[in-house]
């Protein structure tokens, strides 16, 4: 029956075709299934970047298309390298990804550990933590402006609430001190659930039976946390890391709606100080470059990050 | 056994790329010298090329 569907197909297919595909052996086969993705991933990120790469080069300047493009050599590379608020733009990233990542990583894992214990309702209490990550970027920018609001906002009453400071001087947005926390603040409650999301699978893949037998031998709970529960979901918690870390890296919409990179340049991180240059000084050349210097850093750390996370997962 | 010269075999170069892609990010981030910060992306650049081309030597 099989044969003879085969054999109908076989004689159904045009014979200019049936020729080529059967002179095609299976690798070549394989091939042309895997050509038009190989080819969608060159085109939309493999050349974008070796054409940035070319620029990074020149003097290009995006906005004055005609004009001939100069080959500058490593005269942006230099320049961008010894450029002193860039320098500060960069300790203002490493600021916000540090503390972002250490907050999340931290309340994260706690709710997981949390959740991760089946009380009554926590399916429920699970989709409301879910909740602000599902939300889009611009919407959560705009939403806590009005709560960082000094007189109306409800941040700013809740502290003066709780610290007794009359909540006018609370200004998160507009003072030079608070803020980069602000940034972090909304970014921690945006992505904390994220990096719940992970550290919970992890912990659910923890066999039962490993705890059982640290039961029968006694082991405190403190004991099953530090020897079991930990090394277990460490991978896990490693994976958040790295995913918000190269996230948290190109954090550009939140900055862009809460503060826009001020007070002055206090909250001025990379891709901010990318965007001014690419888009409000046309630098394309100059800001080419920059890209790649950010691309370098982000991807140097993810190699080592993953080597470290493939030496943990063989432990 | 492989005739790969010990010194240049995959793990104590990995370590040495890894150590450099390390002490050029924190030279990139760090908030002390700008002749730190002048120099990290030649030093990441190297640690990152090096990472790439020794994983793939002989262990």
């Amino acid at each position: 029956m099989l044969n003879r569907t085969a054999d109908t197909l076989a004689r159904a297919t045009p014979s200019r075709v049936a020729r080529k595909v059967r002179g095609l052996s299976d690798r070549g086969v394989a091939w042309l299934f895997i050509a038009p993705t190989m080819l969608l991933l060159l085109a939309i990120n493999i050349f974008p970047l070796v054409w940035a790469i070319g620029l990074s080069f020149t003097n290009y300047r995006a906005n004055r298309p005609n004009e001939p493009i100069k080959n500058v050599g490593l005269q942006n590379y230099q320049r961008i390298l010894g450029d002193s608020d860039i320098w500060i733009a960069m300790q203002t990233t490493a600021h916000f990804v540090l503390w972002t990542i250490v907050l999340q990583t931290l309340i994260g894992f706690a709710l997981a550990y949390l959740i991760d214990r089946k009380f009554r309702g926590h399916a429920f209490w699970t989709t409301i933590i879910l909740i602000p990550m599902m939300l889009s970027p611009a919407v959560v920018g705009n939403f806590w402006r009005f709560l960082y609001q000094p007189q109306t906002g409800l941040f700013a009453y809740a502290v003066s609430f709780f610290t007794g400071i009359p909540n006018t001087s609370i200004d998160m947005l507009g003072s030079v001190g608070a803020a980069p926390w602000a940034i972090v603040i909304v970014d921690t409650w945006m992505w904390t659930p994220y990096v719940m999301l992970i550290c919970l699978a992890g912990l659910r893949s923890i066999p039962d039976y490993i705890y059982e037998a640290a039961e029968v031998d006694r082991a405190s709970p403190w004991r099953q946390f530090w020897s079991i529960t930990l090394p277990m979901a460490l991978p896990f918690i490693m994976l958040a890391v790295l995913f918000r870390g190269i996230e948290n890296f190109k954090m550009f919409d939140m900055v862009n709606l809460l503060t826009g990179g001020g007070p002055g340049s206090t909250t001025e991180v990379a891709s901010i100080t990318l965007k001014r240059q690419a888009f409000e000084s046309w630098r394309t050349g100059y800001s080419s470059a920059f890209a790649i210097i950010l691309f370098v850093a982000v991807f140097g750390l993810a190699n080592i990050y993953v080597k470290a996370l493939n030496r943990v997962k063989q432990r | 056994m492989t005739r790969w010269p010990r010194p240049l075999r995959r793990r104590p170069m990995e370590t040495l790329a890894i150590g450099l892609i390390a002490l050029g990010f924190l030279m990139l981030f760090q908030p002390f010298l700008l002749e730190f910060y002048t120099y990290s992306f030649v030093t990441l650049l190297t640690g990152t090329v090096m990472f790439i081309v020794v994983t793939k030597f002989p262990d």
